[in-house]
C-alpha cells in the first residue's frame, strides 16, 4: 500500500538544513518580494516551528507554504541536499489534515485576498469551461492544477481536445521483433491537451520498432495533488497506477512530461518498496531515444535547407534530476533545428502545479524572466519536454508580447522523421 | 511584545504591508547562518533613508534595540535579534543607483546582492574583486558592514578597499554622508572605514558608493598538488617572493582532501597531502608566462602534480574541488563550528600543526582550508552535537584555536566579525584599553544603545526596555 511521509518522518531532513542561505540564490519563490518566508530556508524554519508547535496555523504560515513551486532547483544546489520540496509537500499534508483540504484551499485564498493579488476568478474561463472539464476525471492533474473557479481569464491555455489521446489507439501497438517493449505513461497533459505530442512519440517509437503499451486504465501520476496536499488523492493514484503497471509486460517505462517522471521516479518509490522495481524501468522519453541510438539516426536524415532557431528550457523535474543533456542531444541532432542556448536556460518557467493558480502574479513574473530570456536568444521556438512548461511558456510568451512559439521536443522530431 | 502604539507608528512610518508581527515571520527572521535563533518583536521592512531614520528616532525614544539585516548570512550571529525588538530588513533597497563609467566609480543600495553587482560592473567592463564565498546571496550592506573578503583578497584587497563613501543613518537617526565618489578626500575622520566592518553597531548603511577597477582580460587557473602543508606553504612565499601576486592562492589541508576524495569522484592522488589552487589574471599572453614561472618556482617544493587549465571548462573543473569541501564535511560529523583565524602567511604550516595537536587532544576532527595568500585559515571543527559532551569540548577547542593564532600574532577573525560568536573571546585579542576606546566610541554615537546591541562586546548585551 502505498503511503506517504508525514512531516514528523522527515525531521532528519530538516534538521539537515544549516541555515547559510544558500538556496535564496535559486529559489523563484522567493526571487519576486525577497521574503524570508518564501525561500527554502525560511519554509524548513516553519516546518520546524510546526513541528515543535511554536507556530500554529496562522494566515502568514500558510501563505509562505503556498508559496513554493516545488521546483527542486533549492534542493539541486543545496551544499547539504535538503529535500525542501519533499518537506514543504509534507508540511502542506499537515496542514489539510488538521483543517481539512477545503479549507485550507479557501484559506489560501482569503489569504490572497488579502494580498491583493486575488484577481483569479474566472470570468467564464474559456477552454476551461464546465463542460470542458466534464471529460476529464476528477482526479486528474488538470483539474486538480486548475481548479474551474481559480483560472483566470488572461490566460493562455490550450483547448481541451475532443479525443483524449488515450482513446485513440488500440493498447498495444506492435513493433519489430527483438525491439525492446516500452508503456508509454501517457500524463493528463498529454492525454488531454497535447495529444499531438502522443502521435509524435508513438511516431518516434515506431520509426526505432519499438512495441508500445498504452494502458487505458492508467491515471493521473499524482504530482498535482502532491503540491495541494491532498494525501489520500495521492495515494490512491500511485495505487491505482501500481496496479495498472504490474498488469502489463514491458522493458520500459516512458514518459513525455517532467512532471510524470518525478512523481514515478522520486514521489511513488517514497510511498512504498513496490515501487523501486518500476523506478528501475522508468525512462524520460529522450533519454529512451538517446539510449536506442536515435541522435545517430537523425544524423543520417539530410539536413533540412531552412534552419529553425530552437532553444531548450529545462523543465525542473529534469534537471534536478540530472536530465539535461539528452533531450539536447535530440534538438541538436534533428535536420532542421539551428540550436541556441539561452540564458537562464535552467531556471524555473513559475508553473508549479497548484503554485501558478494561487500566485498568478507571481507565476507571471518568474515567467516574465524566462520570456525575456526566450527573446534574447533570438529563437523562434522554445522547446522543453513538459506539457506544463509548454502552457506556462507559451503564457508568459503571450504576455510578454512575444512572436515565439513554445512546443514539445517530441513535435519537432516528428516533423523531422519521414 | 511591543506596544501597540509603537507598532502603529512603525506602520505610518513604513506602510502596513512593510511591518509584521506574524508568528511565521518573526521566525522566518530570528536566524543566520549561525543557527542561532532569536525572536524579534516585529520586523520591518523599511523602503527608504527617511523611513529608516524616523525608525531610529522612534527606537531611541522608546528605547527598542535594532538589528540591521542583509541576508542573514553571516556566520557570527551579526543580525540576530538578540533581545528582541525590531528587525530592519534591508532587502527592499536593493537599486543599483548608477554605474559611472568614465570615473569607474558605482553607488548602490545596500539591499543589493554581491554577484548581482558584480555581474551588472562586468557587462560594462569593469571589476568589483570582492567576492565571498556567499556573494550569491549576501548584500553589499552587509558585506561593508562585515568588511567581508575572499579568495581574491591577496591581490586585490577587502571590501573596505574599495569603499570610498557612504550614506549612513546613526543610531539617533540622522542622514548623514561620509566620503564620497572621488578618489581623494582627507576632510575630516575617515567615517567610512569606521563604519566599514562595524558590524551595524554604529549606523544603518543606505546607501554605498565604490570604486570599481577595469576587468582584467582573462585569469588562468593551476592546481598543484603537494606532498605535505609545508611544501604549500612554502610556494606561497616563494610565489610572492617572486613578483607575482596571484588572484587567488587557496589552500586545502590533508585532511581536507581526505574528505574530498571520500565524498566525490575528483581525482586526488594518493600521495598528496596539501593542494593550492593558483589562479592569475590580466592580459591573455602574459598569463601562460605567469603560469610557468609559477610552476617553476614552485617544482622543488614538495610537488606531486600540477594541473594546469586550458578553458574556462577545465577552470571550473578545479575549482569544482574547492567548491566540493564545504558539502563533504558533513560525512565527517553532522555539526561544524566554523572560524576563520587570520595568521601571517609564513605562519600557516605552524598554525595548521597546532591545530592539528588541537584536534588530537580533544579526539575531535578539525578540517582547514582557506586562503593561503592572506594566511586566513577556516578551521572547521566537526562534532555531533547530540553526542553528550562534544558541544563543550568544541569550545574549549575553538578558544586554543584562538590562542594558538593570537601567539603566532594572528587574529581570531579574518573574515566573519566578530558577532556575538566570538563576542566571549574577543578580550583573548584585544586589551581592555582598546576596548574601551571602542566603547567610547560606540556610547558617543550611540548612546541608548538602541542599534544592534550585544554584538562585539558581550557585556553590552542588556538593553534598558522600554517595552513590556
Ligand atoms: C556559505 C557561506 C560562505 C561565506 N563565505 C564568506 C567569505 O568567503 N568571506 C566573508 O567575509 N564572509 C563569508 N561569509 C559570511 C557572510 O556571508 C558575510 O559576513 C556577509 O558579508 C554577510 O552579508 P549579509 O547580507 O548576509 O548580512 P547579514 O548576515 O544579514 O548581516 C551581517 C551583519 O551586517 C549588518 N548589516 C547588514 N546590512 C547592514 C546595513 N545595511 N547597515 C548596517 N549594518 C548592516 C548586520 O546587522 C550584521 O551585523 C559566508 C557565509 C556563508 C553562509
Ligand atoms: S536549504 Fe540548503 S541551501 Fe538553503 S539554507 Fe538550508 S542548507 Fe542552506
Ligand atoms: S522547491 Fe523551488 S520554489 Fe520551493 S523552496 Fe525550493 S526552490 Fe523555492
Amino acid at each position: 500500500m502505498a503511503k506517504l511521509k508525514e512531516l514528523s518522518e522527515l525531521r532528519e531532513q530538516i534538521e539537515l538544513c544549516v541555515k547559510c542561505g544558500g538556496c535564496r540564490a535559486h529559489c523563484p519563490a522567493f526571487g519576486a518580494d525577497k521574503q524570508e518566508g518564501r525561500v527554502a530556508r525560511g519554509k524548513i524554519a516553519l516546518a520546524d516551528a510546526l513541528l515543535k508547535e511554536q507556530v500554529d496555523l496562522e494566515e502568514r504560515f500558510l501563505l509562505d507554504m503556498s508559496q513554493c513551486l516545488l521546483c527542486g532547483s533549492c534542493y539541486s544546489q543545496c551544499p547539504n541536499k535538503v529535500h525542501t520540496e519533499e518537506i514543504v509537500a509534507a508540511t502542506r499534508r499537515e496542514i489539510a489534515k488538521r483543517q481539512g483540504l477545503s479549507t485550507f484551499g479557501k484559506g489560501v485564498a482569503t489569504v490572497l485576498k488579502h494580498q491583493g493579488l486575488m484577481n483569479l476568478l474566472a470570468k467564464g474561463g474559456g477552454a476551461f469551461s464546465k463542460l470542458l472539464f466534464k471529460k476529464v476525471p476528477e482526479q486528474s492533474g488538470l483539474r486538480l492544477r486548475f481548479p474551474a473557479p481559480f483560472i483566470s481569464s488572461d490566460r493562455t491555455l490550450p483547448p481541451l481536445t475532443s479525443k483524449p489521446f488515450r482513446e485513440r489507439h488500440p493498447e498495444v501497438i506492435p513493433g519489430t521483433a527483438g525491439k525492446p517493449t516500452v508503456l508509454f505513461f501517457t500524463g493528463c497533459g498529454i492525454n488531454y491537451m497535447y495529444p499531438d505530442s502522443g502521435e509524435a512519440l508513438l511516431k518516434a517509437l515506431q520509426f526505432l520498432g519499438i512495441t508500445v503499451i498504452i494502458p487505458k486504465d492508467q491515471g493521473c501520476c499524482g504530482l498535482p495533488a502532491v503540491s495541494a496536499g491532498a494525501s489520500a488523492t495521492v495515494e490512491q493514484l500511485a495505487n491505482d497506477n501500481l496496479a495498472m503497471l504490474r498488469k502489463h509486460q514491458y522493458d520500459y517505462i516512458v514518459t513525455a512530461c517532467a512532471s510524470c517522471h518525478s512523481g514515478l521516479t522520486q514521489i511513488y518509490p517514497n510511498m512504498g518498496a513496490e515501487f523501486d522495481t518500476y523506478k528501475e524501468k522508468v525512462r524520460d522519453i529522450f533519454v529512451f531515444l538517446v539510449e536506442q541510438g536515435l541522435p545517430e539516426r537523425l544524423a543520417e536524415l539530410p539536413k533540412a535547407a531552412q534552419q529553425l532557431r530552437v532553444t531548450y528550457h529545462d523543465p525542473c523535474h529534469l534537471r534536478n534530476h540530472g536530465i539535461t543533456k539528452q533531450p539536447r542531444a535530440i534538438l541538436k541532432a534533428l535536420p532542421q533545428v539551428a540550436y541556441v542556448e539561452m540564458e537562464g536556460a535552467g531556471s524555473c518557467c513559475g508553473l508549479g502545479g497548484t503554485y501558478s493558480v494561487y500566485h498568478y502574479e507571481t507565476s507571471k513574473q518568474i515567467g516574465a524572466k524566462k520570456a525575456a530570456h526566450i527573446a534574447q536568444s533570438g529563437a523562434s521556438l522554445v522547446a522543453t519536454d513538459c506539457p506544463g512548461c509548454i502552457m506556462q511558456l507559451q503564457d508568459s510568451i503571450n504576455h510578454a508580447g512575444g512572436q515565439q512559439q513554445a512546443v514539445h521536443i517530441l513535435d519537432l522530431l516528428a516533423e523531422a522523421l519521414p | 511584545m511591543l506596544e501597540q502604539s509603537i507598532l502603529k507608528q512603525l506602520e505610518e512610518i513604513c506602510g502596513k504591508d512593510h511591518v509584521t508581527t506574524a508568528t511565521a515571520d518573526l521566525i522566518c527572521y530570528s536566524y543566520d547562518a549561525t543557527q542561532r535563533q532569536y525572536r524579534p518583536d516585529v520586523v520591518v521592512h523599511p523602503g527608504s533613508n527617511e523611513e529608516i531614520s524616523a525608525i531610529m528616532k522612534l527606537a531611541n525614544s522608546a528605547r527598542i534595540p535594532v538589528f540591521p539585516r542583509g541576508a542573514g548570512s553571516g556566520f557570527t550571529g551579526g543580525s540576530l535579534p538578540i533581545s528582541g525588538g525590531i528587525v530592519l530588513g534591508l532587502s527592499r533597497l536593493d537599486k543599483i543607483l548608477e554605474i559611472d563609467e568614465e570615473n569607474l566609480v558605482a553607488t548602490v543600495e545596500p539591499g543589493v546582492v554581491t554577484e548581482q553587482f558584480q555581474q551588472a560592473v562586468e557587462k560594462v567592463g569593469l571589476f568589483y574583486p570582492p567576492d565571498p564565498a556567499s556573494l550569491k546571496v549576501s548584500t553589499l550592506g552587509g558585506n561593508v558592514a562585515e568588511c567581508a573578503g575572499g579568495p581574491r583578497c591577496v591581490k586585490y584587497g577587502v571590501t573596505k578597499d574599495y569603499i570610498i563613501g557612504l550614506e549612513i543613518v546613526t543610531p539617533t537617526g540622522d542622514i548623514i554622508k561620509t566620503g564620497g565618489p572621488t578618489m581623494k578626500g582627507v576632510v575630516g575622520y575617515d567615517l567610512t572605514k569606521l563604519i566599514c566592518g562595524s558590524e551595524g553597531t554604529l549606523a544603518v548603511i543606505t546607501k554605498i558608493i565604490i570604486k570599481l577597477l577595469p576587468k582584467p582580460e582573462a585569469k588562468k587557473t593551476m592546481l598543484v598538488l603537494f606532498d605535505s602543508i609545508d611544501g604549500a606553504a612554502q610556494a606561497v612565499s616563494a610565489i610572492i617572493r617572486g613578483k607575482i601576486i596571484p588572484t587567488t592562492l587557496e589552500f586545502m589541508d590533508g585532511r581536507t582532501l581526505d574528505c574530498v576524495r571520500k565524498a566525490t569522484d575528483l581525482q586526488v592522488p594518493a600521495g598528496a597531502n596539501a593542494v593550492l589552487i593558483i589562479e592569475v589574471d590580466g592580459d591573455r599572453e602574459f598569463l601562460d608566462k605567469q603560469a610557468a614561472k609559477i610552476a617553476a618556482i614552485i617544482k622543488p617544493l614538495g610537488v606531486v602534480e600540477t594541473r594546469i587549465a586550458e578553458t574556462p571548462e577545465q577552470s571550473e573543473a578545479l575549482w569544482q574541488i574547492r567548491r566540493s569541501v564545504s558539502a563533504s564535511l558533513r560525512r565527517v560529523n553532522p555539526d561544524k563550528f566554523n572560524e576563520d583565524i587570520c595568521v601571517p602567511r609564513s605562519k600557516v604550516p605552524e598554525m595548521i600543526r597546532k591545530i592539528d595537536q588541537i584536534s588530537d587532544r580533544y579526539a575531535i576532527p578539525i578540517v582547514n582550508f582557506g586562503h593561503a595568500g592572506d594566511g586566513n585559515i577556516h578551521v572547521n571543527i566537526m562534532i555531533d552535537s547530540k553526542v553528550p559532551g562534544q558541544s563543550e569540548k568544541a569550545e574549549k577547542a575553538i578558544a586554543e584555536v584562538f590562542a594558538g593564532a593570537l601567539e603566532l600574532g594572528g587574529t581570531m577573525s579574518g573574515e566573519h566579525g566578530v558577532g556575538i560568536m566570538k563576542a566571549p573571546f574577543i578580550t583573548m585579542e584585544l586589551s581592555d584599553a582598546g576596548i574601551d576606546y571602542m566603547k567610547t566610541i560606540k556610547k558617543a554615537l550611540d548612546p541608548n544603545n538602541i542599534l544592534n546591541p550585544g554584538k562585539m562586546f558581550p557585556s553590552d548585551r542588556a538593553v534598558a526596555p522600554a517595552q513590556s
